[in-house]
């Protein structure tokens, strides 16, 4: 089917850092930060044209330094925060900053530039204030999910932070932190924010264990001990289950918890043959999940028996009135199938970064180290079983 | 024949009048020799093919009797040509001569015997005449003797009539007396005890008193003999009351009442309740046996007692029951039954609490013979007491309790195996003294299995003495198929491979979270274990089973393949997990060696870093570890050459194709288009891939891991110059000795190159290091 082929986007340079932009809920716009030592490394905004398959690319450059990792405004599309390296003095410290940027033509502020490739507009609030040895390398920025914008936390060596933007977000006010305290070198490797309980959460992830934090406290509230053999690389919140956690590791495996019970994961799926790097539940049908590893494949899973969505509209059945007295116990029958959608091996080097679209629920794009990035759609006879 | 048709032929012309009877003679005489032909077995098949015989109507047949000379001469005549003519004639003359010549002879033979008869006969007139006097001689003696004898019975007439009259009387009085005398002799007979004598008088002087009742006399009689019987009644029922003095003078006691016209219905009742008492104390004995603090006897004592005390009576009192009240009819025979039934029921009861306190015991054969005894004793009382149930039940307990061995045996097993396991691991986690090797790993396989199998055909042993042939509950349906095929076939020998299966299994799936708390050496182990069964020991141990438990049943059985099948996956997955945490452990070391390092200020290398000889003696050990257990398997022709040589393509024309341009600081793209075109002809490699069962499957599989994550932390990072060139140091070490273990070495190649391909990306100032220096160090190292 035509509208089911994969379509390609090459980088010049190495890549790890993707995000839609979270704000942008018309255009289908993903954000890819390059990585590269030698040359100045570049913001690319990437826009899809859905009805005609086209990409249209808008280059932005990022002289700060390679970005590890990039996170969009949920409130305001020009705002992004990115987590780079600046090589200094012999030694490598990774910052993270919130910018702007003037992406959008309709985003009403920023340059209207014709050129592809453009500076940043404004560098905006650094977000590691002090010396670097204060608080460490940042290793991710996650933005409050439902908020205006203006709240952000980062995660550095064993210290979460976290921040108030003020003023149009070019500074940063550190409002918040708390830190890890063990033995040896803690180090958070991921985070993100839960999208539920009025945004007063937020999980991270060192080495083989899962913390959730309260935000309005900054204190721990669990702790998933060794929730992976290996380390953990990615979390995400299912956005329509508030206790809801999936989780991806060097182990090969993505493990979905629930948070209230921690001792023993909901489910857990082996589908990659080497580390998992990125895992995101669809933001409206979290019976999906996309998941991304170092093998190079980016796997469409379909995890109807732990989804929010009423299993009744994944079975075939003409008669829905009579089906709505049977489901209770057609649940109880036979449960939904977990299965693998779609393994997509477009990729030739390791996948680093999936995610799905703000804008259209059913496209997703994937990011390889060897700069390729690739937009997919979910299947149509699926989408169609779903939405009927 | 021919001789008597030929004879008469010519004297007698055609249609001579005395032909009738004298015809039948020769029909009756054929008849007669086909009846002898019949019998001594010549076929009419074989008469009747014979062209002359058959039909006697034929004018022409010479021997025939309805031949007529004139028919026959003119067939002759108008068939026969002159040659034939002559020869018939002559034939016929030279027959008709030899006819004579034997009329001839006969006649002369004859004539002297006529002779001596008429001798024989004149001799035998003289005689009959002198014989004719005596005769009238013997009459005239005769009527003299008839004469005296009628008078002598005339005579004693009179005398005779008188002396039976005489014995008439003498037989009545004889009887009055007994009757007159029955009062006192009843009274002393039950003065004396002997019951059975004074029943059978009353018996005898029953009837006529009953009769002759209307003489005042005799009711006088009458009346002491009842009050007698009433006494001897009483005494009789008192007596059986008392019981104690075993069951056949029980039986007498009833048998006596019974003859005494007591009633029957009563009896009986009394008689199963006394029965009952004498059962219930055997059971309270047996009870007493079990006790709350067992100092219990073994069980086969325990059935035995139970057997020769409870049944024996049980037995006993059941013939008695139904010799004695054979008359009750189908209501009797039903009471005895539910007596039997509840009374059973209470015995099986204490049989299986004892026979459950035997189930934690190991003797099989004590059982089984305990449980043979059991059955056996209670065939008797069975067929006795069809309608009980007795057999059956017992047959149910017998069939409870195997099962529940069954059970056990299986238990028993698993908990072996596990055993086993636990000293494996404690071998494998001993501490080796220095100069004494523990024992090795095959060594220790070798045990496993070999302890394992013994201890699978102990229990088939000892589970077989169930179904012996000399013991009685063999033969039972139960045991010829279903205990033998669904219970130690399926739930004993499959149940215990299919639960080592999953110990196995288990093995792979907890501890791996955990980070390896399974000695890798035991995965490998058990790996080899379910293998070797999956190839041999499986279908062994089944036929053995077969064998020895001639499965008659029909129910479906999992077939060896199936089990075979998930043995291997169980292998399988062992070994898959084997590679996973061995490559784990060398991941860790060198994700540790590179994020732990500060790359961009390190120093110039002059060795190869201490980690990567550690990975090579690591993966050293565990080739050393998986060749104990497993073959060579295939390499890749290409492989056999000297590491030497493939140092040399490695590092010159190999290096200088593959990434020294991407140190050339020209455009970006070329990087990535080098490498993505590179990737193109290149397959892509998994990473995680299932193995093979052999040894360089094995270590492919934990070099790939390794070096997988070995890329993926250099990508992490940032290098210096130096940093570079430690790690294309590093990298051709590994090289120089990773390769022999491999199944491809392109694939050793592949990732290496990609190492130091990505190192070099992360490096903002890519100098690589002169290929001659890095073997120069590689070689010190």
């Amino acid at each position: 089917m035509e509208d089911d082929a994969p379509v390609i986007y090459g980088l010049e340079f190495q890549a790890r850092a993707l995000t839609p932009q979270t704000a942008e809920t018309d255009a289908i716009r993903f954000l890819v930060g390059t990585q590269s030592l030698k040359y100045d490394n570049q913001i690319h905004v990437i826009d899809f044209d859905d009805e005609n398959n086209i990409i249209n690319k808008n280059v932005l450059l990022h002289q700060a330094g390679e970005i590890w990792n990039i996170s969009a405004s949920p409130a305001d599309k020009g705002v992004l925060a990115t987590c780079y390296n600046k090589t200094a003095d012999g030694k490598v410290v990774t910052c993270a900053a919130g910018v702007e940027d003037a992406s959008g033509a309709g985003a009403g502020r920023g340059h209207e530039s014709p050129e592809t490739q453009r500076a940043l507009h404004t560098p905006g609030a650094a977000l590691s204030p002090g010396p670097p040895s204060a608080h460490g390398s940042t290793a991710c920025v996650a933005w409050e999910p439902a908020g205006d914008g203006k709240r952000v936390i980062s995660l550095a060596d064993n210290h979460i932070l976290l921040w108030d933007l003020q003023e149009g977000s070019s500074q940063a006010v550190l409002a918040g932190s708390a830190s890890l305290e063990g033995k040896g070198q803690l180090k958070f490797t991921t985070g993100r924010w839960s999208p539920h309980h009025n945004c007063t959460q937020a999980a991270t992830a060192n080495d083989t264990a899962v913390r959730g934090w309260d935000t309005r406290t900054m204190s721990q509230i669990y702790c998933i001990e060794s929730a992976h053999g290996q380390l953990v690389r990615d979390l995400d919140f299912n956005p329509n289950k508030q206790y809801y956690l999936a989780s991806c590791g060097d182990d090969c495996r993505v493990k979905f918890w629930d948070t209230r019970n921690v001792t023993e994961p909901v489910k857990t799926l082996e589908e990659h043959s080497h580390w998992v790097w990125s895992v995101r539940y669809n933001h409206s049908h979290d019976q999906l999940v996309l998941t991304g590893s170092s093998d190079g494949r980016v796997v469409l899973s379909n995890m109807a028996s732990i989804s929010s969505e009423p299993f009744g509209h994944l079975v075939d059945d003409d008669d829905l009135s009579d089906q709505e007295e049977r489901r209770p116990e057609e649940k109880s029958q036979e449960p939904p199938q977990d299965s693998v959608i779609a393994t997509y091996e477009e990729h030739e080097d390791s996948v680093y970064a999936v995610d799905w679209s703000s804008a259209d629920p059913w496209l997703f794009a994937s990011l390889s180290y060897d700069g390729r990035l690739v937009i997919n759609r979910v299947p149509r006879a699926l989408k169609y079983h779903i939405l009927l | 024949m021919a001789a008597a048709a030929v004879g008469r032929g010519p004297g007698s012309g055609p249609g001579d009048s005395p032909e009738g009877p004298e015809a039948e003679a020769p029909e009756r005489r054929r008849k007669a020799h086909g009846m002898l032909k019949l019998y001594y077995g010549l076929s009419e098949v074989e008469a009747a093919g014979r062209p002359a015989g058959p039909d006697p109507l034929d004018p022409i047949d010479l021997n025939g009797a309805h031949f007529d000379p004139e028919v026959y001469l003119d067939k002759l005549r108008r068939e026969c040509p002159l040659a034939q003519l002559m020869d018939s004639e002559t034939d016929m003359v030279r027959q008709i001569r030899a006819l004579d010549s034997d009329m001839q002879t006969l006649v002369y033979e004859n004539y002297n015997k006529f002779i001596s008869a008429t001798d024989t006969i004149r001799k035998m007139k003289n005689d009959f005449r002198k014989m004719e006097d005596e005769m009238d001689r013997l009459a005239t003696n005769m009527a003299v003797i008839t004469d005296f004898s009628a008078r002598i019975s005339a005579t004693l007439q009179d005398r005779h009539e008188r002396i039976t009259k005489l014995a008439g009387v003498h037989a009545l009085l004889r009887k009055l007396q007994f009757l007159f005398e029955l009062p006192s002799r009843l009274t002393k007979c039950v003065e004396l005890g002997a019951y059975g004598q004074a029943v059978r008088y009353q018996g005898r002087a029953r009837a006529v008193l009953q009769q002759y009742q209307h003489l005042p006399s005799f009711r006088a009689i009458q009346d002491d003999c009842q009050v007698i019987t009433a006494r001897l009644a009483q005494q009789l029922r008192q007596r059986f009351r008392e019981g104690g003095s075993g069951a056949p003078e029980q039986a007498e006691c009833v048998e006596l009442l019974l003859a005494l016209g007591e009633p029957a219905e009563e009896l009986c009742e009394e008689f199963l309740a006394h029965g009952r008492g004498r059962l219930e104390e055997e059971l309270r004995s047996l009870e007493a046996e079990l006790g709350p603090s067992p100092p219990a006897p073994d069980v086969l004592e325990f059935t035995d007692r139970g057997g020769s005390g409870f049944v024996g009576v049980l037995c006993q009192v059941a013939a008695a029951y139904q010799e004695l009240f054979a008359a009750q009819g189908p209501a009797g025979a039903e009471k005895l039954a539910a007596f039997a039934r509840e009374l059973g029921s209470r015995y099986f009861a204490l049989v299986e609490r004892r026979l459950a306190q035997e189930q934690g015991g190991s003797d099989n054969s004590l059982l089984v013979r305990a449980l043979d005894r059991f059955h056996r004793r209670l065939r008797a009382p069975g067929a006795l007491l069809a309608a009980a149930g007795l057999a059956e039940a017992a047959t149910g307990i017998v069939e409870r309790v195997a099962r529940e061995r069954l059970g056990q045996h299986l238990q028993a097993l698993q908990s072996a195996f596990l055993g086993c396991l636990t000293d494996v691991r404690q071998a494998l986690a001993a501490p080796r003294v220095a100069g004494k090797e523990g024992p090795g790993l095959a060594e220790l396989l070798a045990n496993v299995a070999s302890s394992t199998l013994s201890h699978i055909k102990a229990s088939l042993a000892s589970v077989h003495l169930f179904t012996a042939k000399e013991v009685s509950f063999s033969n039972k349906p139960y045991f010829r198929g279903e205990f033998c095929s669904q219970g130690v076939r399926e739930s004993l020998i499959v149940g215990f491979i299919r639960s080592m299966c999953q110990t196995a299994q288990n093995f792979c799936d907890s501890p791996g979270e955990k980070g390896g708390a399974t000695p890798p050496a035991l995965l490998l182990l058990l790996s080899r274990l379910c293998l070797d069964y999956e190839t041999a020991t499986i279908s062994y141990i089944l036929t053995l089973t077969d064998e020895q438990f001639l499965v008659q049943d029909q129910s479906p059985v999992t077939p060896v393949s199936t089990l075979c099948a998930e043995a291997r996956e169980t292998a399988r997955r062992l070994l898959t997990h084997y590679v996973k945490v061995q490559g784990l452990v060398i991941s860790q070391m060198l994700r540790k060696s590179v994020e732990t390092r500060d790359w961009l200020s390190t120093l110039e290398p002059r060795n190869v870093r201490a980690v990567m000889k550690r990975v090579v003696e690591d993966t050293t050990a565990i080739d050393v570890q998986v060749g104990l257990l497993y073959e060579e398997g295939v390499r890749k022709a290409q492989s056999s050459d000297s590491s030497k040589r493939t140092f040399s393509v490695y590092s010159s024309s190999r290096q200088q194709g593959r990434y020294a341009p991407s140190y050339t600081p020209s455009a970006p793209m070329d990087t990535n288009l080098l490498s993505n075109i590179q990737k193109l002809f290149s397959e892509r490699i998994d990473v995680f891939s299932p193995v093979e069962f052999n040894k360089v499957s094995v270590l492919t599989g934990i070099i790939k891991i390794s070096l997988k994550t070995l890329l993926e932390c250099v990508r992490l990072r940032t290098f210096g110059r130096f940093g570079l060139q430690q790690v294309q140091v590093d990298c051709h070490f590994l090289q120089l000795y990773l390769w022999r273990f491999v199944a491809d070495e392109e694939l050793v190649h592949l990732l290496l190159d990609e190492v130091v391909a990505s190192a070099a990306l992360r490096c903002p100032d890519p100098v690589p290091m002169e290929p001659s220096v890095v073997e120069v160090i590689c070689e010190r190292g």
